[in-house]
């Protein structure tokens, strides 16, 4: 079974983000890039499928973005895929854009297994798995906490609100991926030694008009001060009051 | 907690190759994950986390500079570097492990070793599945090892072996040991199997420092070890010191880590302990030791990664070991005290890393060649004239 992992290059979720000055894009600056953290149970999951389907599956990273997302395809590699490419297009691509590029190359490679994280934390667009899947004709399973694949059925757990629901379909299929689906294995020194190995092949995407468009990148209000009800037991049952109504946490 | 970003003032990941950046991020996030969040408690009990070896052996940290054909990694020294940084950055006592495995046991198995030995053992260490300790230290002989009472001789078959070693890492845990001990008047290396009658390894109890890593004795009485686990190759003290070299190297880039900790404990805390108007971070007394800190941390980041390139480039001097090892180790022990005095009292608590590394820090000044040792080394080398005796 030939199986794609599709992954995103995302600021370190750690780094602080500032705009800017076009107030399109993020300050490159001082910001470090990993793989999104979505997609790590993504690739975990897509060689977990390879370890079982055995045989001659294949595992292949795809991301779509400028020369630095070698770096994130690297780190899948680093922890087992087989083989990476990349989709190159410098500029912005919207969810739909970026759809396009994948399905078009997993067409080509013939993969019937697709893994996406959830949403990327990026944008937090949470669509281009779905979108994928509907160029490409598959079904697709969003948000899945647990995935059994036996032949061509797949059986899977994906998370709701409030609950769990439990979802059959047939391959091929996209999945996407939420925590807790797996523990994503460390990339082990002799992976990372193998990676350098390992081909990353580099295709131009295809030009693609974005039908969305980046007007204006604004950053949270600040956050409100604290509110000190007072300092004793007498004030619980106030405290316990606004939770539920004004924060609406419990 | 935020996430550990590492220290770098001077961008030395910039002279770093891709590999060995991701080699570093690799050890760095399982330290955070698996090692920071336990090794409070395995301290306080005074225990080994026994629990992270085969986590370690899967993520490749065993003998990580010795050939794939063992099942090892075979990383450039550098990256066999980094990867004591980040360790020693959870803890000494981890760091201790897998130098004592890796240079300590694995290294003279696959130089001094038979081919035999090396297929028998190497694998097994490398995946965690054996664990070995290496034994020079005696009681009387700490300093001057070359005086070492411990004794083999020729039988029929093997060697009977007598003596005692003393402060052995790893000693009651390991599988095997690798002793050193006189045979006809020069030093050579044995192994000596968990189990082999007379052979008792009792650990050491009571310590203030490393507790989270086991410290024992070795017995010897009578042992009896098979021809087949003398180490073919060993032919003095002179290899003995060899395997020291390495794990000398592995400590040099270690303390970094515990540097690193401190530095990072240090800073964050200062920014938030507000006394009279203002953080503590604001006067300027405090700012005189962070940045002292950080210039000793940068200083040997750089004495670090240059010993590196010349052990990979096979240049290196032992007497470059000694003085990395040496400077900064006491550069550490110097860190590590300066930030728990910016903590306060909060410095004494294991809510904070700083002190637990101070105690490690200790011990990591005094094993593999005390402080004066390795002045001695270095002035020896410089002046020619050798203060030993
Ligand atoms: C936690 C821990 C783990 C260890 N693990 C191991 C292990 O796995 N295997 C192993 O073989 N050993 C191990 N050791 C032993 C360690 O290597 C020795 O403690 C070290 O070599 C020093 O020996 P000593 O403690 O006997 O001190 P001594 O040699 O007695 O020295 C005491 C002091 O005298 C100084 N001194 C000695 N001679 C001179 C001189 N000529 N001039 C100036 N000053 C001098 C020393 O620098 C030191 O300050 C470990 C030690 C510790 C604390």
């Amino acid at each position: 079974m030939k199986i794609a992992v599709c992954i995103s290059h995302v600021p370190d979720t750690a780094t602080k983000i500032n705009i800017a000055k076009d107030e399109k894009t993020i300050d490159p600056n001082g910001v470090t890039y990993i793989i999104n953290p979505y997609d790590e149970f993504a690739v975990e999951e897509a060689l977990k499928m390879k370890e079982k389907f055995g045989g001659d599956s294949e595992v292949i990273a795809i991301s779509v973005g400028g020369d630095n997302n070698k770096e994130t395809i690297r780190k899948a590699l680093a922890m087992g895929v087989d083989r990476g490419i990349l989709l190159k297009d410098e500029n912005f691509r919207d969810s739909f854009g970026i759809a396009k590029a994948l399905s078009d190359e997993i067409k080509i490679q013939g993969c019937t297994l697709v893994f996406f994280g959830k949403q990327s934390v990026d944008y937090d667009n949470a669509i281009t798995g779905q979108l994928t899947a509907s160029m490409l004709g598959y079904s697709c399973i969003a948000v899945v906490v647990n995935l059994k694949i036996d032949g061509d059925k797949i059986i899977a757990e994906r998370e709701i609100e409030g609950g769990k629901e439990v979802v059959e379909a047939k391959l091929p299929a996209v999945i996407t991926a939420q925590k807790g689906l797996n523990e994503p294995r460390y990339a082990s020194l002799k992976g990372i030694m193998a990676a350098k190995k390992k081909i990353i092949e580099e295709k131009q995407a295809a030009s693609f008009e974005s039908l969305t468009e980046v007007i204006r990148l604004k950053k949270p209000a600040p956050k409100k001060p604290g509110r000190i009800l007072g300092t004793d037991s007498s004030v619980v049952p106030e405290l316990v009051k606004l939770l539920h109504e004004e924060a609406k946490v419990i | 907690m935020p996430k550990f970003k590492g220290v770098d003032y001077f961008n030395i990941e910039s002279l770093l190759s891709e590999e060995e950046i991701m080699i570093r991020n690799s050890v760095r996030e399982f330290v955070s994950e698996e090692v920071i969040p336990i090794i409070e408690k395995y301290n306080r009990e005074s225990k080994f986390p026994l629990e992270l070896v085969p986590k370690m052996a899967e993520l490749g940290l065993l003998g990580t500079n010795l050939p794939q054909k063992y099942g090892c990694a075979e990383l450039n020294n550098v990256a066999y570097g980094l990867v004591m940084q980040e360790l020693e950055r959870g803890d000494s006592g981890i760091r201790s492990f897998v130098s004592v495995q890796s240079a300590l046991v694995m290294y003279p198995i696959f130089t001094f070793g038979s081919e035999e030995q090396k297929e028998k053992w190497l694998p097994l260490l490398a995946k965690g599945e054996k664990v070995g300790c290496f034994g020079l230290t005696e009681p009387d002989f700490g300093s001057n090892p070359g005086g070492m009472v411990t004794k083999a001789e020729k039988v029929d078959g093997g060697f009977k072996l007598n003596g005692a070693k003393m402060w052995i890492t790893n000693g009651t845990i390991a599988d095997v040991a690798v002793v050193w001990a006189k045979l006809d008047g020069i030093v050579r290396g044995f192994l000596v199997e968990k189990g082999f009658k007379g052979f008792t390894a009792p650990e050491m109890k009571g310590k203030h420092s490393l507790r989270a890593s086991v410290t024992s004795e070795l017995v010897f009485d009578n042992v009896f070890v098979p021809e087949e686990n003398l180490l073919p190759k060993t032919e003095g003290l002179k290899n003995a010191l060899m395997c020291l070299n390495q794990a000398r190297y592995g400590i040099a880039w270690g303390v970094v880590g515990a540097m690193m900790a401190c530095y990072e404990a240090a800073l964050n805390y200062a920014k938030s302990r507000v006394q009279f108007s203002k953080p503590i971070a604001a006067y300027q007394m405090t700012q005189e030791k962070l940045v002292y800190i950080l210039t000793e941390i940068t200083k040997a980041q750089l004495l670090n990664l240059q010993l590196g390139r010349m052990k990979d480039n096979k240049t290196l001097r032992h007497t470059q070991v000694s003085m990395a090892k040496r400077n900064n180790c006491e550069k550490a022990l110097e860190v590590a005290r300066i930030s728990r005095e910016i903590l306060g009292a909060n410095g004494i608590l294991d809510e904070y890393p700083v002190m637990r590394h101070s105690m490690n820090l200790e011990s990591v000044k005094t094993y593999e060649g005390t402080h004066e040792m390795h002045t001695l080394i270095i002035g020896e080398d410089i002046t020619g004239y050798s203060a030993f005796e």
